[in-house]
């Protein structure tokens, strides 16, 4: 080793902070999200009318959060760019240049495969193919086609968000029904004013990275009449789940108290303009959203209460409109 | 002759090396724990009833 090589070797202490530790690749698989689709899809396996076996239910429920951490994976080889762009995600690991595209790519393919693999043979053919379908979906059809292209991108993205209750659901009934179809939309429908809340305040972030959120292309009286419009379709149909083989008096409860003040939400964000938001720094956008969060937690609980009460003979009201 | 000191990478990379020991020691496990639920369910023994009759 010559002196010039010993001079120009960086410091043992760069290298170290630069280089990927076990918490970088994890932080690819978007743990946050992924607590979405472990207790989505954990909803969809137990509030099945097919028993599962615990480990059988526990390797499914994994994979799926593998399934899931693996799109996420290559959502953000695919995106990197946009993320160096954002302040809420400019220190990701890609961006912030502890994990290079390729290896970001590679980590997200194989836990892909292996994931549907192991789903299959845990599980059915059909819950695969879902898991397949849905990582397919949110990497190429959302991901690399219509997130840079059209404003409806959250409604669309939003499916692949939906996916992991009717996972769950076929990976113990191997099949699809009503009630995995209803948790489904329920995911569906809610993902767009949860979405568009945060884009109303957060909005400098989606305009320097150029993604064409509806809030920059229709502009914000147009959002908030869309935050309205889908809040309301949502509340017909989550209060209509009560009703079904998914639903009973516990889960009713909880939708018509959610719903009601997700309701006042979106017609108190409606009303708003600009310079009433501006002024109060858009309290209202923001309590809209927190509040989401919990409408979705509430409405799953109150799903899983029910499969619950229906193990001891309880719960529902009995006269399903689909059961 | 003695072990030469562990390379700077070894240090550096024991976090994730350990992480990465610990998941795949896990996945064996499940594995495992899958195949045993497997081969002691009803439809699996029910197969090998129809074999051993034949």
């Amino acid at each position: 080793m010559s002196d010039a090589s010993l001079e120009t070797a960086p410091p043992a202490s760069a290298a170290c902070d630069d280089d990927a530790g076990f918490g970088d690749f994890f932080a690819l698989l978007k743990p946050r999200v992924m607590t979405l689709v472990v207790f989505t899809a954990l909803v969809g396996l137990l509030a099945a009318p097919v028993a599962v076996h615990p480990v059988v239910g526990l390797a499914a429920i994994l994979f799926i959060a593998v399934g899931g951490g693996a799109a996420g994976a290559l959502n953000m080889w695919w995106e990197s760019d946009i993320d160096a762009a954002m302040k809420r995600t400019a220190k990701r690991p890609i961006p912030a240049g502890r994990v290079t595209r390729d290896e970001a790519f590679a980590f997200g393919m194989t836990l892909a495969a292996m994931s549907v693999v192991m789903l299959w043979l845990a599980t059915n053919a059909l819950a695969a193919a879902i898991l397949a379908f849905t990582i397919f979906f949110y990497v190429v059809i959302y991901t690399m086609g219509l997130k840079r292209w059209t404003p409806q991108n959250i409604v669309i993205g939003g499916a692949a968000g939906a996916f992991p209750p009717m996972i769950g659901w076929a990976a113990a009934t191997g099949s699809i029904s009503v009630e995995s179809v209803l948790m489904f939309g329920l995911i569906f429908l809610w993902t767009p004013p949860h979405f568009w809340a945060l884009a109303l305040f957060m909005r400098g972030d989606y305009d320097t990275a150029g993604v064409p959120m509806l809030t920059v292309t229709h502009g914000r009286r147009s959002t908030r009449r869309h935050i309205l419009g889908y809040t309301v379709v949502l509340a017909v149909m989550a209060v209509g789940a009560a009703f079904t083989g998914i639903g009973g008096p516990v889960y009713l409860a909880v939708a018509l108290v959610f719903n009601a003040a997700f309701l006042r939400d979106a017609v108190a964000i409606w009303r708003r303009d600009e310079a009433q938001a501006e002024a109060d720094n858009f309290r209202v956008e923001k309590h809209a959203f927190r509040l989401s969060l919990w409408y979705l937690f509430a409405h799953f609980a109150a799903i899983l209460a029910e499969a619950t009460l229906a193990g001891f003979g309880l719960g529902g009201f009995g006269m399903g409109i689909w059961s | 002759m003695s072990f030469r000191e562990n390379h700077e990478l070894h240090k550096r990379r024991f976090g994730r090396n350990l992480g990465l020991g610990l998941v795949l020691a896990g996945l064996v496990a499940l594995v495992f724990g899958l195949t045993v639920v497997k081969v002691t369910t009803d439809d699996f023994r029910m197969l090998t009833d129809e074999q051993e009759i034949r």
